[in-house]
């Protein structure tokens, strides 16, 4: 304590840990990528009255370039393996929220024989976001809870805190 | 022209190609033999009185017995149009496609192949268009069973419920 006692004012001092995960939290782009009518939400949450862009997270059109992925909508078995394939694009850390009902378990569709029952059958999920469609309230709760998570992260650790088991 | 005065006038022309002409439904319909659906259908088009221009609607039913494909014509010209059936044998659904008479078959025949397996002939371009294109059967048969997983994807969900359940015993 005594060196910090001698620094002066304008000098901060923090752990590794929380200025990485701080910079990550803060800037979570996330994928342009709908699959249904929870898109409209995901719209609107990025739009004026929710505006999630105060918390860092800006829509990006390529995979390569973002750190998060919500998918807003009813994924089909067709759509699963693409969703796969984009996910493996991004570069990590990478998370994914699961937005909505269908991408949850399948929703109203889960009988029917062209629907993936639930996002998490096929990536590893980190918020789950309940709601047909969820509101943006909803979704920007979902986005600050996913940033509580990262919060949590150790640089060092291997693997990512507490990713859903696939 | 009413649709049953159309169904009159392709009767007294095909005489007996054209199986049943019913009023009993909402929409009257025609059924049709499946070798005479060209012949009527460029009929259909070409006769300036009747000038169906637009194939509004092509879809396919399976009623366990048969296949049946729907045809819903319509006119702008004449502000009018009709119905025609064909009935097909549900082992080896096959009919001559419409897509030389009007393009819009194109995507709608596909569908009925990809989900009911109807096979077109002479169609341009016959693949599935809305399942993947590994995707076996054909979903909207009635005796069509759903696989147990697809990609090595899963495709029952178990229910939290029953789980929860099965932990307390």
């Amino acid at each position: 304590m005594s060196l910090l006692n001698t620094l002066p004012d304008y000098v901060i001092t923090t752990k590794t840990d929380e200025l990485i995960n701080w910079m990550r939290k803060s800037s979570l782009w996330y994928m342009l990528f709908g699959l249904a009518c929870c898109a409209i939400e995901l719209m609107h949450t990025g739009g004026p009255r929710a505006d999630i862009e105060r918390f860092g997270a800006t829509p990006r059109a390529s995979a390569r370039q973002s750190d998060l992925m919500i998918i807003a909508g009813t994924l089909t078995l067709k759509m699963a393996l693409r969703t796969r394939l984009l996910y493996d694009q991004m570069p990590d850390p990478k998370y994914i929220i699961s937005m909505g009902s269908c991408s949850n378990c399948g929703g109203l569709f889960q009988l029917a024989y062209s629907v993936c029952d639930g996002v998490d059958k096929v990536l590893p999920v980190d918020v789950y976001v309940p709601g047909c469609p969820p509101r943006p309230e909803a979704l920007t709760e979902g986005l600050l809870k996913l940033q509580e998570k990262i919060m949590s992260e150790r640089w060092l650790a291997r693997e990512r805190a507490n990713p859903a088991v696939a | 022209m009413e649709p049953l005065s159309i169904y009159q006038a392709l009767s007294s022309r095909f005489k007996e190609r054209i199986l049943e002409i019913s009023d009993k439904t909402i929409d009257p319909f025609a059924v049709i033999e499946p070798t005479a659906l060209l012949d009527v259908c460029t009929f259909l088009r070409d006769d300036p009185e009747l000038a169906m221009d637009c194939l509004s609607n092509q879809t396919g039913v399976d009623y366990k017995d048969r296949i049946e494909v729907v045809y819903h014509l319509f006119s702008y010209k004449h502000r009018h149009s009709c119905i025609l059936k064909v009935k097909l044998p549900r082992d080896n659904p096959v009919v001559a496609t419409v897509e030389g008479l009007w393009r819009s078959a194109n995507w709608m025949e596909r569908e009925i192949f990809d989900l009911l397996g109807v096979t077109f002939q002479g169609h341009s371009d016959l693949r599935r268009i809305l399942m993947p294109e590994d995707w076996e059967g054909y979903p909207l048969r009635k005796d069509f069973v759903e696989p147990r997983e697809y990609h090595g994807i899963a495709t029952v969900r178990e229910s939290p419920i029953v789980r929860l359940d099965q932990k307390k015993k």
